[in-house]
């Protein structure tokens, strides 16, 4: 019994070990090596982590229930710019004009519509022809990046309204706006996902797809749902990054898809589907930065960074190998 | 003759036309975009112009001849982009330092040195090879960046090397990386087509149970499949370094998923067991002859992206559909 406790926890529990590990380390090391005077768990340090991670960690969400489905979504990265494109550039257009900044919402709505769109095009296609969806999302992150590319050529697009800023930059005690949807987002998700008969049903689904099929659990729908919404996340992303950024480059976001995939990994989602948590994935996130940030501390650079989190991606895989082949050996005997 | 017979009859024509569609349909595809575009601009099918396509598609290419190798095995290798970076920035940096006669078996060494390790990672130790290549991707380039310090690198007398031979030289009017490229394919095709190390890749690929029961040292032939694939890098990182004389650290950066873009268009299943070496050259060529193609009748190289992604959710489709029977998906 208490060995189950105990492989539950590791099951469970390994990314926060493996975060707060990462937070006595860096305190210890920052000490010997930083070169700046303050501490590394400094309270506007740790905000500021927070709303790093929020980008890359809100489409991390939706990743989550992608692969607990069994698939998998690389378009991301590129439907992150299509939204910030639509977005910006939706609030120079004439039709617009008269609205002053209530042109803000309507900007906003078009960004997350057109990022559900692109949801809805991949889930329906994923759907509808049976295409495994590595392939589907491969084929849709070039074309949705051509579309990027042909709305303003290879020019940046760019537009900056100062209220649109302060809304994205306003804070709650220190807590800024994209950190504040990022928690929001992971709570909702947690709620769907634990609370829900969508989220029994994506579990179900992601175990095994036949077995979901007989037990009346409509698949194809409910797969195109979850596409839905991880661009309806990743058109979040964008509209809460770009809101204070106020200005994308045609290639933003590329290689995103990558480092939400690692984010979601790390935070113990399996790639075959069937088993994940969405608060280990907002765990994985904060892991990735807080390595980030913690590296950086002590002096380290991009490449160091680069290698370290290759190689802990590669590691963590292993250990996890090791204790579930454990764990079916005793149960043989 | 009963009006039954003669519905059996048509129905089966139907099949067996669809199947044709399906066996051969990237090579119909690609015969359609070549009249269509030789109709559209006579230039288009002129041979400096056709040289010049597989010229600039010779690196991607003979990436994509590696990957073969490994999707056929039923693996995926993600990394690629980032050690043809790291090849093409160590050959430029031992260029000055060593001479070139010694800095490309050098660096040839190095990238096989990462192409093997990830081999045993998947090979050996049995892990996901989308991960382990994904951490890889990253892991590669961080040390790509720490071997140059993050600066570009380029070599000091550009106009004196023989090394520019490999990407800029023609021989007998044909460029240099077009045969580099052809050659690779045709020894690689030759390999996995007719030797019982390419059997074996494919009995891997296609049941891993089942060929490991049969005694084909699984383990083994993956491993291989990875070092083949970081053999190939190199000679794109050798090609891209020649030709430019000079590079930035992130020179491969997504050419990943363009590879395999090329490699699925060209009919490998990522499931494993299917593909051929050929059919990855048709897939490369498609590639490059869209971008050519759209470029000389006046329309921007990003066209080709949402062109390439009709292309291949079609080809896919189409061959999903075959095997299936049926357009469309049976799930509910």
């Amino acid at each position: 019994m208490k060995n189950e406790n105990i492989k539950l926890f590791m099951a469970k529990g390994a990314i926060w070990g493996f975060i707060i590990l990462e937070l006595i380390f860096f305190s210890v090391a920052g000490e010997f090596f930083s070169l700046s005077d303050k501490a590394f768990m400094d309270w506007d340090n740790m905000l500021l982590l927070f709303k790093q991670s929020a980008p890359i960690g809100i489409i991390a969400l939706g990743m989550t229930i992608i692969m607990i489905n069994g698939n998998i979504d690389l378009s991301v990265g590129a439907t992150f710019a299509l939204c910030a494109v639509v977005m910006l550039d939706s609030m120079t257009w004439p039709i617009f004009a008269g609205l002053g900044n209530w042109v803000i919402p309507i900007a906003w709505a078009l960004a997350l519509i057109t990022g559900m769109v692109l949801g809805l095009i991949n889930g329906l296609i994923v759907w509808k022809t049976g295409v495994d969806a590595f392939i589907v999302t491969l084929g849709s992150m070039l074309g949705f990046r051509g579309l990027v590319f042909m709305y303003n050529g290879e020019n940046p697009t760019s537009h900056l309204n100062w209220t649109l800023v302060d809304m994205a930059e306003a804070d709650i005690l220190g807590v800024e706006t994209p950190t504040i949807i990022f928690v929001v987002c992971t709570l909702l998700i947690w709620l769907l996902m634990t609370r829900t008969v969508h989220g029994r049903n994506a579990y179900a689904v992601g175990d095994n797809r036949e077995a979901a099929v007989n037990a009346g659990i409509r698949v194809g729908p409910h797969m195109v749902w979850n596409f839905v919404l991880i661009g309806f996340l990743a058109a979040l992303s964008s509209v809460v990054f770009y809101s204070s950024s106020g200005s994308v480059n045609p290639n933003d976001g590329t290689l995103y898809e990558l480092w939400v995939i690692t984010a979601v990994v790390l935070g113990g989602t399996k790639l075959v589907g069937g088993s994940g948590s969405v608060i280990s994935t907002f765990g994985g996130v904060i892991a990735i930065q807080l390595l980030r940030k913690g590296l950086g501390h002590i002096g380290a650079d991009t490449a160091m960074v680069n290698l370290v989190i290759g190689l802990i991606l590669i590691a963590v895989l292993f250990l996890d190998q090791q204790l579930n082949r454990k764990g079916k050996e005793e149960l043989k005997v | 003759m009963s009006e039954l017979t003669i519905l059996q009859d048509s129905a089966d024509r139907r099949k067996a036309i669809v199947a044709l569609f399906a066996r051969n349909g990237i090579l119909i595809a690609f015969a359609v975009f070549m009249i269509g575009f030789t109709l559209a601009n006579e230039r288009f099918l002129s041979l400096d112009n056709v040289l010049g396509v597989v010229r600039s598609s010779a690196i991607l290419g003979c990436i994509a001849l590696g990957v073969t190798f490994v999707v056929i095995s039923g693996n995926l290798d993600l990394s690629v982009g980032s050690m043809m970076s790291f090849s093409t920035i160590v050959v430029l940096d031992l260029h000055d330092k060593i001479g070139p006669a010694l800095a490309i078996p050098v660096m040839f060494a190095m990238t096989m040195a990462l192409g093997a390790l990830i081999g045993f990672l998947v090979g050996y130790l049995k892990l996901n090879s989308l991960i382990v290549t994904l951490g890889m991707l990253s892991a590669i380039h961080g040390l790509t960046l720490t071997y140059s310090g993050g600066k570009n690198m380029d070599i000091a007398d550009k106009e004196g090397t023989w090394f520019s031979v490999f990407g800029q030289g023609t021989v007998f009017g044909l460029p240099v990386p077009v045969i580099i490229f052809v050659t690779l394919a045709l020894i690689l095709g030759v390999f996995l087509a007719r030797t019982a190390f390419g059997r074996k890749v494919y009995a891997v690929g296609g049941n891993g149970v089942a060929a490991t029961f049969s005694g084909i040292p699984r383990a083994r032939v993956v491993f291989l499949t990875y070092v083949i694939s970081s053999f190939c890098v190199a000679m794109a990182g050798l090609l891209q370094a020649s030709r430019s004389l000079g590079s930035q650290n992130t020179v491969g950066q997504g050419l990943e998923l363009d590879v395999l873009a090329a490699v699925i268009l060209g009919g490998a299943s990522l499931l494993g067991g299917s593909g051929t070496v050929f059919k990855t050259v048709i897939g490369v060529l498609i590639l490059g002859f869209i971008t050519n193609g759209l470029l000389l009748v006046g329309l921007q190289f990003y066209v080709q992206y949402v062109v390439t992604w009709v292309i291949i959710i079609l080809a896919v489709w189409l061959d999903v559909a075959a095997k299936r029977g049926r357009l469309w998906s049976p799930i509910a």
